[in-house]
């Protein structure tokens, strides 16, 4: 239900005042009978700034999702639009209060980052716009009680003890060195890591986040110091490739275990021939069922997925079923993502009560001739 | 090339010389537009990508902000690149003390902090004014990083990377709704289903707290207006056009520096207070020095030592990237080309204070042609 | 502590390694400021430009299949062509940043301002640099170099490292050696270059006396474009010291190290050339430190809490001021 009236001519602020003659317009779109078409699915992320390498990848896994229904759907076609956070929360709620008005909007991939998150998912919850972060792990966030909160990969919490366990089991370590990058979802990571292992922590260093720090030489010295046999690092790609690089250099000769973050293309071109037998857990199912959105994906970016690209794909691919299924009203997309059900290229897509998702498992990967292949699934 | 400023200058002239009720009344009736400007929603000035009530928000607290750096920078003559520093002091202490370890309303909140950083600002600046301007520059940059990385790594006090939420609100005063406007072309429209109700301070509203920061903005100008003009401000004039003249008219130079550094502080804490309480989030990663670099553009973009030069400036820098979305990745190239263009072309900044444009033709014409009380005002 | 005491010559000598890279990029904030009293503001893109080339002459010559004496030649080839391009990068800003605000004798400023934005024009030029290519239809072609423009590029050239010799507790790598030798190879020619020749005393005499200099017939505008192109080239280096050790560079690399180059800078004492390797050095060695002591998230407040209690004691920096008066 909407009202507007409709005042005067052409108008200067001044004429406000001056006649308020009647006629109402129903705004387009919404609902009234037949299949409601140009629909849009919004990303939600840093496009520009310093974490803009991240949110890219998630964009160009949502679009993908978008353009290959466009292809089958041509006559009701859905488009993508993006919300550049810059991954700056004080940017986030002016942009998402501004897309909670946009009726046309059915759905947000995104999130990008915990971060953002905390700032704009109350403004989605309170407008009922659902959303499906592709990449936001923070466990915190399904706390809330928030009812338009999915998330479609496994929170930190079922990733940092399957990484501990790998580890322990696996790997056998007696010491291992656990160093982070102070941010939230390093950190968060790290310390759950370090409370699984317990006595077989052998030394920590914090490190900054990604572009504030580049030389590593005192957390390899200290590493080196630890007489550890593992090195987890809880953090993105992108410092990740030069840490590792300098552990190799440096004489470090453990293992190089890190997370979902560093599940990227970007880390073995960076490190090269360092990042060479390191350990990448992730709560995602091994590429041999994405080869296909791989293909698709190098075709239309001419670069391989990288961090969170298929988890993204999966999220936009939910909103796009609904939409097939006609659901686009806030309650009947809530209620679809609710009972959804599909296989996806990460994983059984399947939400639970909370948001999170019902069915995660975590694979270790390796890296091994300059690739990450799927090594084996932690139980 | 001096178009914009005598334009300007050509306002203040034309408005100075109205009778004193229509000052009054063309006062007031600016104040209600720039009150009513997102419930109006003016065409071509509303940002379409993002909500024109939290841009808007934004200017007004930016412009907070430029108003206390501007005493710094403008007033005093201290380059200071770690504003961020303070702003993030005075936000974090309403999130440590409203939210994270102690439940106290908003209202006691915002004095503390001020409080705070008014008291950071001294033991900042005690130590550090006595060096030279140019150091000035780089320490209190290492000042506004070093409060960041405490930030973050002061786990258990700000819960570090974390952030802190549920901050308090504002008390509400829910009395009645106003409408929205929306435009049809250049038709305007009410909307009565999307009102804002007069005073509840929400998640989803941002005007609300865009009239709070609009006030506190022109309360802190009156307080700067009154504080420029007395002989604290005449002090200040006196030891940034020529510091060892002051301290030899008997200016204890030093002490004023400190003054107006404290003073800034404070602003500085009062705009971080009341961005925690809008955001009711907030996380290390909201206080980088990106943010004082671009604080100090401001200043000097509006032309340092004239208060609603700064507050143009402010706004139109916020404003402008949120308007300008469509540019995409290419905007803050453009950004900064634009700060190139103006550093060249209006190097006194958009609104150079009449001081300074006096100043200026002085040098042109014979000194006995000035008039006497053009030394005292700015 | 124990571990500081215990590895005392590795922090100190991979701190120094690391001082290396703020050393040299603090000489061109220093010759600027001494000759312009400017913060040149945007000195760390120059830097980032540079990396950015070197990268890339080495991929388009192939040096990641390189062993043996190729790998010193191309090693040659990528410090000129980083110091080419950062020299070339350094003598443009200098033309459309700060000329122009030259001419017109603008406030000091504002010249930060026109160097906040060009160091913004300059590193998102950087980022976006697919965008001028995706036009052409060449993004594909050419995606060794412009692939994912916000993504970090890495060196393609694979030095092993080899321990060569050992300082106590420390035995030195190749990399080490590298990069302090030849930081101090520059630095050694730069400071004679600065006293002996004439260019060299040219500069000296615009930072001490413009006027002065002027009038004996020194061109300032020439001495100005030498500075910039001195400290783009020291940049330059620096920018080729850095991926040896870190080993890939990206479109915002500069900025952090622009911050800790200046803040070494003016650690030494801004304008004074022996001040700003000192400074380099000193903060190097500090951040080793201190991150050995308190972690290694601690470090940047160490680096500027010791910045801070210097300044308290020695206003002018470790060394003092002014490229004129002291010896280099």
């Amino acid at each position: 239900m909407r009202s507007v009236f409709k005042i005067g001519a052409p108008v200067v602020a001044a004429a406000l005042a001056l006649s308020a003659c009647g006629g109402t317009t129903n705004d387009a779109g919404s609902g009234s009978g037949g299949k409601a078409c140009d629909l849009k699915i919004g990303f939600f992320g840093a496009l520009t700034g310093d974490a803009a390498n991240l949110g890219i990848n998630i964009k160009n896994g949502a679009e993908l999702a978008v353009t290959q229904y466009n292809e089958k759907h041509a006559d009701c076609k859905v488009s993508l639009t993006s919300f550049d956070s810059q991954g700056d929360p004080s940017i986030a709620p002016g942009l998402a209060q501004k897309a909670v008005t946009d009726k046309k909007l059915v759905g947000i991939v995104g999130p990008a980052f915990s971060g953002e998150s905390k700032a704009a998912d109350p403004i989605f919850d309170k407008a009922g716009l659902n959303i499906i972060t592709a990449s936001a792990t923070n466990p915190a966030l399904s706390e809330n009680g928030w009812k338009t909160f999915h998330r479609i990969l496994g929170n930190d919490a079922t990733q940092g003890p399957a990484a501990a366990k790998y580890i322990k089991d696996v790997l056998k370590a007696q010491k291992v060195f656990v160093s982070d990058d102070t941010s939230e979802y390093g950190k968060g990571l790290a310390d759950i890591v370090k409370k699984d292992l317990g006595s077989a922590v052998a030394g920590s260093d914090e490190t900054a986040a990604d572009g504030k720090q580049d030389d590593f030489s005192p957390t390899v010295t200290k590493a080196k110091a630890s007489g550890a046999t593992v090195f987890f690092y809880g953090g993105y790609y992108s410092n990740a490739s030069k840490l590792v690089k300098q552990l190799k250099s440096g004489g470090f000769t453990g293992t190089f275990v890190a997370a979902d973050g560093v599940k990227d293309d970007g880390f073995i071109k960076g490190a090269g021939a360092a990042a060479e037998g390191a350990i990448v857990t992730c709560p995602c199912l091994p590429p041999d069922k994405a080869a296909e959105f791989s293909a698709a994906y190098k075709k239309a970016y001419n670069s391989d997925p990288a961090t969170y690209s298929a988890e993204a794909y999966d999220a936009a691919n939910v909103f796009l079923a609904g939409i097939a299924a006609g659901k686009t009203s806030s309650s009947d997309m809530n209620a679809f993502i609710g009972s959804y059900s599909a296989q996806g290229v990460t994983k059984n897509v399947k939400f639970d009560a909370k948001g999170e998702p019902s069915e995660v498992s975590v694979w270790a990967y390796k890296v091994s001739g300059g690739k990450i292949v799927p090594d084996q699934e932690i139980k | 090339m001096n178009a914009v400023s005598s334009f300007f200058h050509g306002i203040g002239d034309r408005f100075r010389a109205l009778p004193r009720w229509a000052k009054i009344v063309l006062a007031i009736a600016a104040a209600v537009i720039v009150y009513l400007l997102p419930i109006i929603n003016p065409p071509l000035i509303t940002t379409t990508d993002s909500d024109f009530g939290a841009v808007l928000f934004l200017c007004a607290l930016y412009a907070l902000v430029a108003i206390g750096l501007n005493i710094v920078i403008g007033y005093a003559g201290l380059l200071d690149l770690g504003y961020i520093g303070f702003f993030a002091i005075g936000a974090f202490t309403v999130g440590v003390l409203g939210s994270a370890h102690a439940k106290l309303p908003l209202l006691l909140c915002i004095p503390i902090a001020m409080v705070v950083t008014l008291v950071s600002g001294i033991v900042l600046g005690a130590p550090t004014l006595r060096v030279r301007g140019d150091y000035l520059a780089i320490v209190t940059l290492g000042f506004g990083e070093i409060v960041r990385l405490i930030l973050v790594n002061a786990d258990s006090l700000t819960g570090g990377s974390r952030g802190i939420s549920n901050i308090p609100t504002p008390p509400n005063l829910d009395l009645f709704g106003i409408p929205h406007l929306v435009w049809d072309g250049f038709v305007a429209k009410v909307d009565l289903s999307n009102q804002t109700r007069f005073l509840q301070f929400g998640v989803t509203d941002s005007i609300p707290y865009y009239w709070l920061a609009l006030t506190l903005v022109f309360i802190v100008l009156f307080l700067d207006w009154r504080m420029q003009n007395s002989r604290v401000g005449r002090a200040w004039e006196a030891t940034r056009e020529d510091e060892d003249a002051a301290e030899l008219m008997g200016v204890p130079t030093f002490r004023f520096k400190l003054l107006a550094f404290a003073t800034g502080a404070a602003i500085g804490g009062l705009s971080g207070a009341l961005f925690a309480t809008k955001q009711q989030f907030i996380n290390p990663d909201n206080f980088t020095i990106l943010y004082s670099v671009l604080f100090v553009a401001m200043v000097v973009v509006g032309g340092q030592g004239n208060r609603w030069g700064v507050v143009v400036a402010a706004a139109l820098l916020t404003w402008a990237p949120e308007k300008f979305r469509f540019l995409a990745d290419a905007r803050f190239l453009l950004f900064g080309l634009a700060l190139m263009a103006l550093a060249i072309f209006r190097p006194q900044g958009l609104m150079p204070p009449r001081r300074s444009v006096r100043a200026k033709k002085a040098d042109e014409v014979a000194p006995d042609q000035i008039d006497a009380e053009g030394v005292a005002r700015a | 502590m124990d571990l500081l005491l215990n590895h005392f010559w590795e922090f100190t000598i991979t701190g120094l390694a690391f001082g290396a890279v703020y050393a040299l990029i603090a000489l061109g904030y220093t010759l600027v400021y001494g000759v312009l009293r400017l913060i040149n503001f945007a000195h760390s893109e120059v830097f980032m430009w540079g990396s950015f080339a070197s990268v890339w002459v080495l991929t388009a010559l192939g040096a990641s299949k390189a062993s043996g004496v190729g790998v010193v030649g191309f090693l040659v080839i990528g410090f000129a062509a980083a110091m080419v391009t950062s020299a070339l990068v350094a003598l443009g800003l200098e033309f459309v940043a700060y000329r122009p605000l030259r001419k017109r004798n603008s406030p000091p400023l504002i010249a930060l301002i026109s160097a906040i934005g060009a160091s913004f024009v300059l590193s998102e030029a950087m980022g976006l640099r697919d965008k001028p290519f995706k036009w052409f239809g060449l993004d594909t072609d050419l995606a060794s170099y412009v692939g994912r423009p916000r993504e970090a590029s890495p060196l393609p050239l694979n030095i092993d490292t080899v321990r060569l010799f050992r300082v106590f507790d420390y035995r030195v790598s190749n990399i080490d050696l590298i990069v302090l030798g030849s930081a101090i190879v520059m630095m050694v020619i730069l400071d004679q270059f600065v006293k002996r020749s004439r260019l060299g005393r040219g500069i000296r005499a615009v930072a001490q006396d413009p006027e002065a200099a002027a009038l004996m017939g020194v061109n300032r505008d020439r001495v100005i474009r030498l500075t910039f192109v001195i400290g783009g080239a020291m940049a330059g280096a620096a920018a080729m010291m850095y991926l040896l050790k870190i080993g890939v560079t990206r479109y915002n690399a500069g900025f952090l190290l622009g911050v800790k180059a200046f803040t070494a800078a003016v650690l030494g004492g801004i304008g004074n050339l022996r001040g700003a390797l000192l400074g380099g050095f000193v903060l190097g060695v500090a951040e080793s430190y201190g991150s050995a002591i308190f972690g290694s998230n601690w470090k940047d407040v160490v680096a500027f809490t010791l910045l801070v209690i210097i300044l308290l004691f020695r206003p002018t920096g470790l060394l003092g001021e002014s490229l004129g008066k002291a010896r280099a």
